[in-house]
């Protein structure tokens, strides 16, 4: 299972985190569950929504961007959150992702709500192999 | 990183000090607030004067901090015909911005009913992650938002028509173009006028202290009219609508460039030639996300109306509670500015900084016109916040621009590790303070002592002459995403 922690001397007002992964696969999965952590405490939200994610990005770094933005996106018009994410990632460039996502609506009255993710940014993002896994380092807009 | 003092409060760093810089950087601060800024300012700021068509320097205000791509507190101006537009350098939050309304109520007459206020704005504002709005609006009429922005809402009966005239660009940027909004940000954000949002975003109850007003005449000018005065403050934006936009031009930009020759030392800071197809469709895309913004700002503001005529049970007329002025942090505008004895079309970036138009400049309402502009600087919900006016001198130096925050000096997890939000709560209460939040977590992330101290970057703002000192509030309640 994926690590991940808060970079705080990086862009204070927003959020930069450091992703780590075993797999490809589970780095994504782990950058999930750190922008869900982020917007919500899940042990507060119901688990009632899940949904399929397909995209294809010409890069690495790129489609951890669209992953995470999808599912910004998905906040805001579902009002849904998906911390768990089974993730398969194929190719190499243009890469494929297919993902199995699965989370809860936002119940205003249980859902303990944290920060409001309003974007991913391109700065300082990247994606690179380690002799232990994989690493990613994103900045998320709060 | 070379920086030399070129006046008490203002300091550049030349071209010469990274390969590519097209003009210096220029920093307003005092030597404190220099030293309290991170690196990724300077870095940031010098990265933005390397981009195509800057012209004069790239600015950072005294509030300054390390963003993504342009630091926060940032100002630059591009040439339109040679220039380019960058999403980067206007942020996610399309004009998230700041509104101020006074009142005629005191502190001794709100004070009272305080709780019942709080509790009534926070019921009538949706905040926080996942809040839908109240204004419920077909397909068609979300169109009509885009182009029209608080005019839509005026003419849906939300606000009065006299607050359009104090409104930066009367509320309705022109240039929108809904034919360049992807169908994703309408699917994201239709569904969110009337929501505050989170993180920074909040609206608030103020009064003006004993020492309040700083500058009689122009404050009378604003209605500010004294001590115990009780105004109301608004911060928020664009919600997802804007922040898609935002998303998708950013992301084809990035793919844009190499077609355009462009290339830049942060991949945030992205950009095209303002003229170019891809240009142009960010602009229409932008003024459409910066009308939903001025019309976001509008709804709440009947809200505010409603609720406070029923605490108060009077007409909100009769409450005096009529718009002072609403500004734009995060656009870029295309505005005249002399630059080397030249007027030019330049395309003025905006990123975390408010517009500061001086006395006699275009876009002033008739009744400011011979004082300047209002600027409305918030601070953090303990701190206060404060109401200056914009100069002729900052049409000079800055194109008419100024701060428009305190600006943050720490992270929002080291905040959250330092207090918790109920004690921060409980404390503020303690004070006379009563704050109603969708997130604990979100109030603790914004304690004031995450920010620097406003007045130390108002009194740097003054003393350069990019705004000058009208009055200062201090918070009694607070309704938080």
């Amino acid at each position: 299972m994926g690590r991940y922690r808060i970079l705080e001397d990086v862009a204070i007002a927003d959020c930069a985190l450091a992703l780590e992964g075993d797999t490809l696969d589970d780095l994504f999965a782990t950058a999930a569950r750190a922008l869900a952590e982020l917007m919500v405490d899940p042990a507060t939200l119901p688990s009632d929504a899940a949904r399929t994610i397909t995209l294809e990005a010409p890069a690495l770094d790129l489609l951890l961007h669209d992953w995470l933005a999808e599912l910004i996106f998905l906040k805001d018009r579902d009002a849904a959150i998906f911390p768990c994410a089974d993730v398969r990632i194929t190719g190499d460039g243009p890469f494929g992702l297919r993902a199995a996502v699965r989370g809860g609506t936002i119940d205003p009255a249980r859902t303990a709500l944290r920060a409001d993710a309003k974007a991913v940014t391109f700065h300082q993002l990247g994606v690179e192999r380690t002799a232990e896994g994989w690493r990613a380092r994103v900045v998320i807009d709060i | 990183m070379e920086l030399r003092r070129i006046d008490d409060c203002v300091w550049e760093i030349p071209p010469s000090a990274k390969p590519g810089m097209r003009v210096p950087a220029r920093l307003y601060a005092s030597e404190a607030l220099l030293a309290g800024m991170d690196q990724g300012v300077f870095e940031q700021v010098t990265n933005v004067a390397c981009l195509p068509g800057i012209v004069r320097a790239a600015f950072c205000m005294p509030d300054g901090h390390w963003g993504y791509g342009f630091p926060i507190g940032g100002v630059a101006a591009f040439r339109a015909d040679t220039g380019v537009i960058s999403p980067g350098g206007i942020g996610f939050d399309i004009n998230c911005g700041m509104r101020l309304l006074r009142t005629h109520l005191t502190e001794a007459e709100v004070r009272p009913r305080l709780r019942e206020l709080v509790a009534g704005l926070f019921a009538a504002v949706p905040a926080g992650v996942g809040a839908r709005g109240f204004v419920r609006c077909t397909r068609a009429e979300f169109r009509r938002v885009m182009v029209e922005g608080a005019r839509w809402c005026v003419e849906e009966g939300y606000g009065w028509p006299e607050d359009l005239d104090r409104i930066e660009g009367r509320g309705a940027l022109a240039g929108a173009d809904p034919d360049a909004v992807s169908e994703r940000a309408v699917e994201r954000g239709h569904n969110q006028l009337g929501t505050l949002g989170s993180g920074n975003h909040y609206l608030e109850i103020q009064v003006v202290p004993p020492d309040g007003i700083h500058d009689p005449t122009t404050a009378a000018a604003f209605g500010i009219t004294g001590p115990g005065q009780v105004v109301i403050m608004l911060h928020c934006g664009s919600r997802g609508f804007g922040h898609q936009i935002g998303t998708d031009y950013l992301r084809a930009f990035v793919g844009a460039m190499a077609r355009h020759g462009i290339v830049v030392r942060d991949r945030e800071l992205a950009c095209a030639p303002f003229r170019s197809p891809e240009g142009q469709a960010y602009f229409g895309a932008m003024n459409a996300a910066a009308n939903t913004a001025f019309a976001n700002r509008q709804v709440i503001t009947h809200r505010v109306r409603e609720v406070m005529g029923r605490v108060f049970g009077a007409d909100p007329r009769a409450l005096g509670l009529e718009v002072v002025y609403d500004v734009c942090h995060n656009t870029a505008k295309l505005e005249r500015h002399r630059v080397d004895g030249e007027t030019l079309e330049l395309v003025v970036h905006r990123k975390g900084a408010t517009r500061a138009f001086g006395p006699g400049a275009p876009d002033l309402p008739a009744a400011y016109r011979a004082v300047g502009q209002p600027v409305i600087i918030g601070g953090s919900m303990e701190t206060g916040s404060a109401l200056l006016v914009g100069t002729a001198h900052a049409m000079e130096e800055t194109f008419g621009s100024t701060a428009h925050g305190a600006g943050r000096t720490m992270s929002r997890h080291e905040a959250k590790r330092r207090v918790s939000g109920a004690a921060l709560l409980r404390d503020l209460e303690a004070r006379g303070i009563v704050v109603q939040a969708a997130s604990q977590s979100g109030v603790a992330e914004e304690a004031g002592f995450a920010y620097k101290d406003l007045a130390a970057v108002v009194d740097v703002l003054d003393r350069v002459g990019l705004s000058r000192k009208v009055a200062t509030f201090v918070p009694i309640g607070n309704v938080k995403g």
